[in-house]
Parts: structure tokens; sequence; C-alpha cells
């Protein structure tokens, strides 16, 4: 049905993977906001998580995009 | 307002804005291809396999699912997991290899019209507004517990909360219709496993992982009166009702969950089967309910484990972990997730784990007015009030604008629904007793019309009314000890107890099950055959031909997907045993 569903999926993911590990970055260190998740910069770990899946779905979005038009 | 100590940030609140920019966004693009009833309807039969089997999956992964069965864990542990394992895998493949060749090849466009065809109108009529009632009432349902999370939890406006989360999946099921709710769950599923899975990561780690988690629940178990491994265990001590916190037996939940629930709901629900339905092709079709079956298996981890952590973190004092109580002073055991995400996700996470919540609400809900419009259009719009004319490009504009109205019209009534629940608490635990009568006796009559071809229609209609009836009747003579209101049974007479609920609704099952398959058995043999082998081609296993998968690779063939799902099911069942 007309649209390719990895490309919303992957753009939102990255999206939202440099929103969360941007605010991770910008925080690091910040005890008072990490004291519940232990300690660890989870914003950082999942925003970089994010950002991978993001693009792993993008680049097989263009993959089978291109395989399309052949 | 439960006070549980909530606060948003701007980040918070910025990741759940992006969020719903992409799901109006996708209604919004697949606008252009709402051309006709079918398109809207079937998402044009246009699905590939992993998009439709992840929605398939998507659909039951409800916010209520999530809630519960979190809460489940808590309260019976890695018992829970029998209805993701049993109660879920042997019925997603026997689905898959046996009954999809017939709903999608027969070319039924719901399964009351898969009835109609298979049997005849009054049978079809029967399910089809039994089904679009329970279905608009549950999207209610859904609704209303979503209004009250955000009041409770987050302070919303009650009533704001319920017409904004209605507005915004009216919005998108009215743009795009099925693909749009198809994939919107998509992205759904995805957002549902990221957003949680930092707290199983943070509780494994805060616990010391599985096994930390072990030593520190056996004494919290013991004290409870039960063997110290009980929690971490599934089927090990089910072989009396007493040893396990469920309260039932491993035949009972065998028969009950493994076979009549488990198969009445994913092998006839068409708020299910309308995934698998929408698929581009017939392997396609087969395909749908298998892959969805590989996270199927999976989902117990992120949502019964962290919910199994809780348990040990109520018991330990250092950890500041208690779930709100409700007014008997009992845990209110499905505000578990809730709590676990404030326990350990800071502001940022905890953005994206409230938005895979609200994403798991409006998945349940999407999809229960994609089903609706569906079953109302096709199965009584067109049935009985405006047959088609033969025109088939005016019918097909016509229908997509009843379609459309039906959406509006669903969303509606839904909201009017969550009303209706907010006046009567026990309208849910009701549902829930309704549709686990419903779909047993509807179970035995599908599946004796496709692998009998003497199953008649007068047969059908009368054995899914007496299945009805026997759990109706079953369900007023008995009552899970401790019940406080005639909603939960008893209300015939008070003649036998059952430990818990969970038991009486397995039994409940199995007796309507029974019933109807022996008065549909019965009356078939009566009665006359009135359909002709060659009407029931296609729709009835023996007079079908053979799907033959020669141009598939061998990946890519069901009966591979199926020896894997199962496999891995197996393997997963022998680890927790």
């Amino acid at each position: 049905m007309g649209i390719d569903i990895k490309f919303p999926i992957g753009l939102m993911f990255t999206i939202l993977g440099l929103l969360l590990a941007g605010f991770g970055l910008v925080t690091n260190g910040d005890a008072a906001l990490y004291s519940r998740s232990l300690n660890i910069n989870i914003n950082l770990w999942s925003g970089c998580g994010m950002l991978l899946f993001g693009l792993i779905m993008l680049f097989f979005s263009r993959r089978s995009g291109k395989s399309k038009t052949q | 307002m439960i006070d549980t100590g909530f606060v948003l940030s701007w980040i918070d609140y910025t990741i759940m804005i992006v969020y719903f920019v992409f799901v109006l966004g996708i209604g919004w693009a697949l606008k252009r291809y709402m051309k006709d009833a079918s398109a809207f309807l079937e998402a044009g039969r246009s699905m590939p396999a992993w998009v439709a089997g992840l929605a398939f999956i998507s659909t039951n992964l409800g916010a209520l699912e999530v809630m519960g069965m979190t809460g489940s864990g808590a309260k019976y542990g890695m018992l829970t997991t029998h209805f993701y394992w049993v109660g879920a895998i042997p019925a997603m493949v026997f689905l898959a290899l046996f009954m999809m060749p017939f709903y999608y090849g027969s070319k039924a466009r719901s399964v009351p019209e898969y009835l109609k065809l298979r049997y005849d109108e009054k049978t079809r009529g029967l399910n089809a507004i039994l089904f679009a009632l329970m279905t608009i009432l549950a999207s209610g349902i859904s609704m209303y517990a979503l209004a009250i999370l955000m009041e409770k939890v987050l302070g919303w406006n009650f009533h704001l909360s319920l017409v904004l989360s209605a507005a915004i999946v009216l919005a998108y099921t009215y743009l795009g219709g099925l693909s749009s709710a198809i994939y919107n769950e998509v992205l759904q599923f995805f957002i549902i496993v990221i957003g949680l899975l930092p707290i199983v990561i943070l509780s494994m780690r805060d616990l010391g992982g599985w096994q930390g988690l072990q030593d520190q629940l056996a004494p919290i178990i013991s004290e409870k009166g039960y063997a110290a491994d009980t929690w971490t265990t599934t089927w090990k001590y089910t072989g009396t009702a007493k040893a396990n916190p469920m309260g039932v037996e491993w035949y009972g939940i065998f028969a009950g969950l493994g076979f009549v629930l488990s198969f009445g709901y994913w092998c006839t629900n068409f708020l299910i089967v309308q995934r698998a339905m929408s698929a581009e092709s017939s392997t396609a079709a087969r395909n749908t309910p298998l892959i969805g079956a590989l996270p199927k298996m999976f989902i117990p981890f992120l949502i019964i484990v962290p919910g199994i952590a809780a348990l040990v973190l109520m018991n330990t004092p250092g950890k500041g972990f208690s779930l709100p109580l409700n007014e008997a002073g009992q845990p209110i055991w499905d505000y578990t997730i809730i709590m676990l995400l404030k326990q350990y996700l800071p502001a940022g996470v905890l953005g994206l784990g409230i938005t895979a919540l609200l994403a798991s609400f409006m998945s349940g809900m999407a999809g229960n007015v994609s089903a609706f419009n569906t079953v109302w259009t096709y199965d009584i719009y067109q049935s009985y009030i405006r047959p088609a004319t033969g025109n088939k490009e005016a019918d097909e504009k016509h229908y997509l604008k009843i379609g459309r109205l039906a959406t509006i019209f669903g969303v509606v009534v839904s909201i009017a629904a969550a009303y209706l629940a907010s006046l009567f608490g026990n309208i849910m635990d009701f549902l829930q007793t309704i549709f686990s009568m419903i779909n047993a006796p509807l179970f035995a009559v599908i599946f004796l019309g496709m692998f009998w071809k003497r199953t008649t229609g007068h047969a059908a209609f009368t054995g899914l009314l007496a299945g009805f009836v026997i759990a109706l009747i079953h369900h007023g003579i008995t009552f899970p000890e401790g019940a406080d209101t005639l909603v939960k049974g008893g209300w015939i007479c008070k003649c036998h107890a059952y430990p818990v609920e969970m038991a009486q609704n397995f039994w409940t099952a199995i007796f309507a099950f029974a019933t109807s398959a022996i008065v549909t058995v019965g009356l078939s043999l009566a009665t006359k055959q009135k359909k002709s082998d060659e009407e029931l081609k296609g729709l009835v296993y023996s007079l079908t031909p053979r799907m033959v998968e020669t141009n598939v690779p061998w990946y890519k063939r069901s009966s591979t997907l199926a020896i894997l799902v199962l496999a891995i099911g197996t393997i997963l069942t022998i680890l927790f045993w």
C-alpha cells in the first residue's frame, strides 16, 4: 500500500536517538538525574541504541527503494 | 489522584510529540491511496509478511495486556508465561498452517464472512453483531483505562485525555484505514520494545541478574507458603492446584489455556486474523502468525520479568519501592509497570517509557476500530441494509464512505462506552467474561467447519448458542473464592468454588467448547448438508487442493518457520521448566 514503513520508522528513531543521546551528553555527570538509573547514563546508551536502529532501518529502506526502481 | 510522584520534563514531552507527529504523518501519507473500500478496510491485501506479522503481535500488545501481565509477573511469577508459550504458540502455528489457507484462500473479507460462505446467513449475522458490539465496548474500555491512567499518574484531565487520544486514533484510522492502523502497529511495536527495554536492563542490573533475582526471591516466596523457586519456574509446581499461585493444575492449563482459550482467541478473533488477511499473498498470510510468534515468545522477558523484579523490590525496604494501594489496602498490581518506570527511569527515557504505554493504548483502540468498521460495513451494512448494486466502482466508493463513517461512529461510541465504564467499575471483568464465553464456542464451530465437510449451518448456529448458554450457566453456578460481586459468578447458586478466578475462566471455556462441539457434531449428523462439495471447495480442508510452496525459497516456507517457532518454544519451556 504505497509507502515503505521502514522509512518513517528509521527516520523517527534516528530523530529520537539524536534527541536522547544529545540530552544524555548534555546531562552527562548529573548525579542527581542518574541516581535512579544506578548512575548509568541511560539516556546516552538508549539514544545511541535508537540511533543505530534508526540508521539500520533507513539503510534497508534505501536499499529496497533502489531494488524496486531497477 | 494517586500520588505516584511523576514529574515529566520538556524532554519527555518532546519525545511524546515527535512520536505523535509520526503517527499522524503515516495516516496522512496513506490518505491518497484510500480510493476504494477494499483499500480502506482490507489494506488492499498488500502487506508484506513481516509488517503483517508485527502488527499481528502488536494488536495483542495493548496497554491493558502490558500492565496486566507485569502485574501478573509480580503476582504469579514465570507461571504467567503460560499465556505466551503454551497459551499462544501452538495456536498461532495452527492458525498459520491449517487455518490461514481457508481464511485467505476463500477470499472472505472477515471472519463473519467466512461463516457466511461456509455455513449460512444466520451464523454470520450472530457472529457479526456480537463481534461489532464487543469490539466497540472493548475499545471504549481501553480508552477509559488510558484516561484514568493519565489522570492518576500524570495528573492530566480525564476528559481531555479521553477526547485527545480518541481524536488521534480517529485521525489516523480515518485517513489511512486498516493500512494506517497496521503501519502504526509496527511503529508501536518498536517503541514499546525500545521504551520498556531500559527497565528490564536496569532492574536486572540492580538485583544482580537472573541468579541474583532468584536468590532474593527465595525467602519472599517461602514466606508466602510456596516452594522457593515457584516464581521462577513454569510447569514444575503445576502437579496440584495448591502448589502454585494460579491455583490451576497442569491439565487445566493445558486444556483451558493451551487449547480452548488460546485457540479461541488466536484462531477466531477477527481483530487478530484481520492482520493476516491483509497480507500480500497466501504465503505471506500463512507466515504472518509465525513471524508474529517469534517476538511473542520473548515478550515475557520484557514485561513479566520486570514484574517479578518488582516483587523483590517491594519486599526490600532499602529500595524505596511500593505499589499504590486500593481502598481495601491491597496493592494495585496493574500499576507495577508504572512504578517501575518511576523507579528506574530519569527524564528522557522516562518520556520514552510513557510514550510506549500511550502507544500500546492507541494500538489497542485503533485495532478495535479498524476491525469494527470492516465487520460493520461488509457483514452488517452490505448484508442487511444496502446490498451491492452490481456496479462495482460505485459500490466500492459507497462502501468506502460507509467505512469512513463507521470509523467516526466507532470512535464516538467508544467514548460513550468509556464513560459507561467510568460509571460501572466492573464492566471490564464483565466484558472479559463474556468474551471468553463467545470465543470458545466460535472456535469449535469454525474448527469443525474447516475440517469436517458434514458440518451444517443449522448445527453451527445452534452449537454457537448452546456453547454460550452453557458458559453462562457454568458462570452462574460457580464462583472464585472470595468473590464479592455477582459479576464474577455464582448468580444462580454458589454451588462450586474455584480457588482463583483464572481457574473458573479456564473451566468455563472448556465446558463451552465441549458443549458447542458436541451439539454441532450431533446436529450435523441429524440435519441435511445443504451445501454441495463444489460450494465448499476452498472452505473445507478435505475439499481443497493442498497449497504447494515450490517457488518459495526454503527459509520463507511456512513449514520451516513453524519448525523454528516450535523449536524455540520448546527450548524456552525446558529452560524455565
